[in-house]
């Protein structure tokens, strides 16, 4: 058996009459790209916030690295190594993009209110680790340059980015992806092809939401597909894109087949 | 240039001339920067003589009352408060309408501890009397920062009027009566504390003023004020980031309550008698307008703030009763005209940046290592 | 406010807890659509108030005519005579606060919202040139004058500075409506003749007992006022659920971009919740001053705190809530008195509030002015 990182067993999210997440139940490998996609509605985001603690499931678990998520807060399961980005993006408009940065970087420090009000050599040590770690995700993504600019002030494609950067600066095991390339040139989807790539081999677990079905196809190793709340196909790229049930999900079957 | 363009940088020129001037002095070198300040620093220690100089004398001056009394008993306090209540509201983003409370507890500590149930001395009540604040500030916030913002504010006012009231209905709290006889700071060499002079309160008051401004720059500049500011701008955002929202909004609490009750302290030991209606609900609304008129978030708008809240009405007694109504016009036409404050939070590019150079530990330019170490 | 301490028995207490209640409702209505709709705490409601009641006594005493005291009594009327006075007040009141609460609209929160217009500007631009005017001239009649002449060039520079379009954060908003509410107190507290005394208002109504609860004397002035709020409530709710404007009204509070887009002038819609409160708080001063006879230029203020608290007791945004919270704190005022003493009456509120917050974090009914649950 595979080393698997996160589990999902058996997970079903209602709101009031509403079923998001019907007995879902899934697994990524430590080191693999997983995609998760679906048609417009199917659960993804619902998936993502239940993984990432913004929901606390209605029945079912999910198990990190061993151990169950349940009951925890969510800047506990940040910090036990789950981090992620929004499909609408949320950075802190008012703060500089390396600002940004170590917000998430801050997730790991130990200082707190005490070593900053003394100045403590251990609290000026982890600043400057943050900003050190802060600026190297920037170059990383390649958005160093506008460092001191504020997050709201920045083009799109570098907002994505930045996104991706504070995520990976809480210095998670899995990193979630949610619709990172919306709005993207088809250029610009080949770089954060190769991102997600260099991502990966860095050492990371990618769990990807994405409606670009070249991109998923192109940098995903597995994908499970949902619809209506419930898996209904999962396997590699190219078994997906073959199998029956996915394209009906998505293109809806021909009338005169019913 | 329209006309609405024309009046909005006007407005917005002397707030950007001192954050210019800030700027200018960040980039100085240290020894030039370190002097700068210390000479700003003299020159406020010497405020008490400031309406001696020619043409800023007239301005500042305040006719009618001692300009040393203006600046000891209400400007100092008000900055000091107004410092604390921006960690609250202009940095973590929690309204809180119920500030005095906190005041009232430093001053009534201060008050028991050293005249009605006890004979401590001053300087021994203020720590206990911040410590005591804060502790208020920490049970007040624990049951209540999971409410929503407005929620908080009517539940902070309820605060504020439930010390109020109960430090007059209670006797060993010294009832409507109040508390007199207080302890006053004790003399240090050649400043005396006592009714005569105002100015050795002044002294320690802008000594407290000075040391709180260099710890709180040191909180904003860390992973603390970082936290506060993502609460308030994304909570449940920073939350996802891995910011313990709960601990830094407790945190933010804490440190205003400990402010106000700091500021308490002082205004105990300078009046040396105090009652229940020296803390009314409308001494809440004037600290919070005082922060959001200096321009919330910012400290030095915050410290602007309080001193013309705190000057303003003694500057123009020729005004006399109808000085509370044009404070109410006043307010209304600044939020109208200048939403923000006088002196708005401004997104820096820190320092550091500038010279930014990569840890010498990185293989080669390009593409750093940024594995899961 | 000092007779209820005088009762002792439950129903007593009960009786007048409910019509203190009842007025209490009445202000938190206001607070409460206001909140629903624009998700702001209208400060300057207390202050809304207090006019209305003023204009009840003015009503009164200076348009009908009724003395404050006619040999030695109380200028008592009867039959169709006091009806007529009675109806005339709180028409009055109404529309002195309701205008009020228009105005307060204009001048202090819509220029924040970046559409300041002409009304606004007008009443700014007088409020300065008068308050500048009032550094030179102790003379009311001079101030008026200079404040009348420097309105119009004033004005024409203020509209063209409106037209920013910008919305400004939310505490601006707070503190000019605390800016509007200690304008217009101190207002009163400086030009009215009396200044800061309390006023003595008409009282016309006898307050002869109208029937024996349960070993209470009930009296007519609290029937009035119980059943009149009721009939308010009634009338308001009716006009949330069933008119056009109603419905604008709960569209607006729950998503204002798609009201805008399906074509509802929001603009309006606002002005209509303002009025809505504004009517609201002028039938509550009518009936304030029924039971109490007296006026200051400061009861809004402890009042309109108990009324917001009142509404976010039965859930902030829920005009019922805004009823059962009033009625609540009301009952709760007094009981807790009589227990704890006059004293800690104050407190009550708050405490009640906190309970109430930590077992029910949106109020006893929850917040709903959005889901048409009203």
């Amino acid at each position: 058996m595979a080393d698997t990182i996160l589990s999902v067993d058996n997970v079903t999210m209602q709101f009031g009459g509403v079923t998001a997440l019907s007995d879902v139940t899934f697994g990524i490998t430590r080191g693999e790209i997983l995609g998760l996609i679906g048609p417009n509605g199917a659960g993804k985001t619902t998936c993502f916030n239940v993984i990432t603690g913004v929901y606390a499931a209605t029945s079912g678990t999910v198990t990190f690295d061993g151990q169950p998520l349940a009951g925890l807060k969510r800047f506990q399961i940040t910090k036990r190594g789950i981090a992620r980005t929004f499909q609408n993006i949320r950075l802190f408009p008012d703060m500089t993009a390396v600002e940004n940065v170590m917000v998430g970087a801050d997730a790991n420090h130990k200082t707190s209110v005490g070593g900053a009000l003394i100045g403590s050599r251990r609290h000026h040590r982890e600043e400057r680790e943050g900003r050190d770690k802060a600026m190297e995700l920037l170059t990383f993504m390649g958005i160093a340059d506008r460092a001191g600019d504020a997050a709201r002030n920045l083009p799109y494609g570098y907002q994505r980015r930045l996104e991706i950067a504070r995520a990976l600066a809480t210095n998670p095991k899995l990193l979630c992806l949610d619709e990172p390339a919306a709005g993207f040139t088809p250029a610009e989807k080949q770089e954060l092809m190769d991102l997600i790539r260099k991502i990966r081999a860095q050492g990371y677990t990618v769990l990807l939401i994405e409606h670009d079905m070249s991109l998923v196809m192109g940098v995903t190793d597995r994908i499970v597909v949902l619809d209506f709340g419930k898996i209904i196909a999962t396997g590699s790229p190219a078994e997906v894109q073959n199998n029956p049930d996915v394209i009906a999900a998505y293109l809806g079957v021909p009338d005169d087949a019913a | 240039m329209s006309l609405s363009e024309t009046f909005k940088s006007l407005t917005s020129t002397p707030a950007r001339a001192i954050s210019g001037v800030g700027e200018r002095i960040g980039e100085m070198p240290k020894v030039s920067r370190w002097s700068l300040i210390a000479l700003f620093i003299v020159s406020l220690y010497l405020m008490p003589w400031w309406p001696e100089v020619p043409v800023l004398g007239w301005l500042i001056d305040t006719p009618g009352t001692s300009f040393e009394g203006v600046i000891t008993d209400k400007v100092v306090i008000y900055v000091l408060v107004a410092l604390g209540l921006n960690v609250v509201v202009g940095l973590a983003g929690l309204l809180d309408l119920g500030y005095v409370g906190f005041y009232a507890v430093g001053a009534y500590t201060v008050g028991i501890l050293s005249s009605q149930h006890a004979n401590l001395p001053w300087l021994v009540c203020v720590p206990i009397a911040v410590l005591v604040s804060m502790a208020a500030g920490v049970i007040l916030g624990t049951p209540t920062l999971r409410l929503r913002g407005d929620y908080l504010a009517i539940v902070t006012l309820g605060f504020g009027e439930i010390i109020r009231i109960s430090a007059n209905n209670a006797e060993w709290l010294g009832g409507s009566r109040g508390i007199s006889k207080i302890a006053k700071p004790p003399n240090i060499g050649p400043l005396k504390f006592g009714i005569l002079d105002a100015k050795p309160y002044f002294f320690l008051g802008l000594t407290i003023i000075i040391v709180v401004v260099f710890l709180l720059r040191r909180l904003e500049n860390s992973r603390v004020g970082r936290a506060w500011n993502a609460v308030r701008e994304d909570e449940d955002a920073a939350e996802l980031m891995g910011v313990n929202t709960f601990k830094f909004k407790l945190w933010a609490f804490a440190i205003g309550a400990a402010i106000g009750g700091l500021a308490g302290t002082l205004y105990a030991g300078k009046v040396r008698f105090i009652n229940p209606s020296n803390f009314p609900l409308q001494l809440s609304i004037l600290f919070l307008a005082a922060v959001v008129l200096g321009g919330t978030g910012n400290m030095w708008g915050a410290i602007l703030g309080g001193a013309v809240v705190a000057w303003m009405p003694e500057r123009f007694r020729g005004f006399a009763d109808k000085r509370v109504f044009v404070f109410g016009v006043a307010l209304v036409l600044v939020m109208v005209f200048r939403p923000q404050g006088l002196i708005p939070r401004k997104i820096r590019k820190e320092r550091w940046l500038v010279n930014w150079k990569p840890p010498q530990s990185t293989p080669q330019s390009g593409e750093a290592e940024v594995g899961r170490g | 406010m000092s007779d209820w301490l005088i009762y002792r028995t439950f129903w007593d207490l009960t009786v007048t807890g409910l019509a203190l209640g009842a007025i209490y409702a009445l202000v938190a209505l206001g607070y409460t659509l206001v909140y629903g709709v624009l998700r702001l705490i209208n400060f300057a409601h207390s202050e809304i108030f207090m006019v209305g009641t003023f204009a009840t006594l003015i009503t009164a005493t200076n348009f009908i005519g009724i003395p404050l005291l006619e040999e030695g009594n109380y200028p008592y009327r009867t039959g169709f005579t006091l009806v007529a006075i009675l109806l005339a007040c709180i028409v009055g009141g109404m529309v002195v606060s309701g205008a009020g609460a228009v105005l307060l609209e204009r001048v202090a929160y819509r220029p924040l919202r970046g559409s300041g217009e002409h009304v606004g500007a007008v009443v700014l631009a007088f409020a300065t040139a008068f308050t500048v005017s009032l550094v030179f001239s102790e003379t009311t009649r001079t101030n008026v004058i200079i404040g009348l002449i420097g309105t119009a060039p004033i004005a024409v520079l203020y509209l063209r500075i409106f037209r920013r379009g910008r919305q400004a954060p939310r505490l601006a908003f707070l503190i000019s409506a605390i800016g509007a509410s200690t304008a217009i107190a101190e207002a009163v507290a400086i030009w009215s003749p009396r200044d800061r005394e309390q006023y003595q208002t008409a009282r016309v109504l006898e307050k002869k007992v109208l029937f024996e609860f349960l070993g209470t004397d009930v009296r007519i002035d609290y029937v009035l006022v119980i059943v009149g709020a009721l009939l308010m409530m009634a009338a308001l709710v009716l006009f949330v659920n069933r008119t056009r404007l109603g419905r604008g009204v709960r569209a607006v509070a729950q998503d204002v971009e798609t009201a805008k887009i399906l074509g509802v002038n929001v603009d309006f819609v606002i002005l209509i919740t303002f009025l809505l409160g504004g009517v609201m708080a002028g039938a509550a001063a009518m009936m304030f001053t029924l039971v109490y006879d007296q006026t200051r230029f400061n009861i809004g203020f402890l009042l309109g705190v108990k009324s917001f608290t009142a509404a976010v007791l039965g859930g902030i945004g829920n005009l019922r809530g805004a009823l059962l919270g009033g009625l609540v704190l009301g009952l709760g005022e007094n009981y807790g008195a009589a227990i704890f003493g006059g004293e800690w009456k104050d407190v009550i509120a708050f405490i009640l509030l906190l309970v109430v917050l930590m077992f029910r974090p949106t109020g006893i009914l929850g917040e709903s002015l959005a889901k048409a649950r009203v």
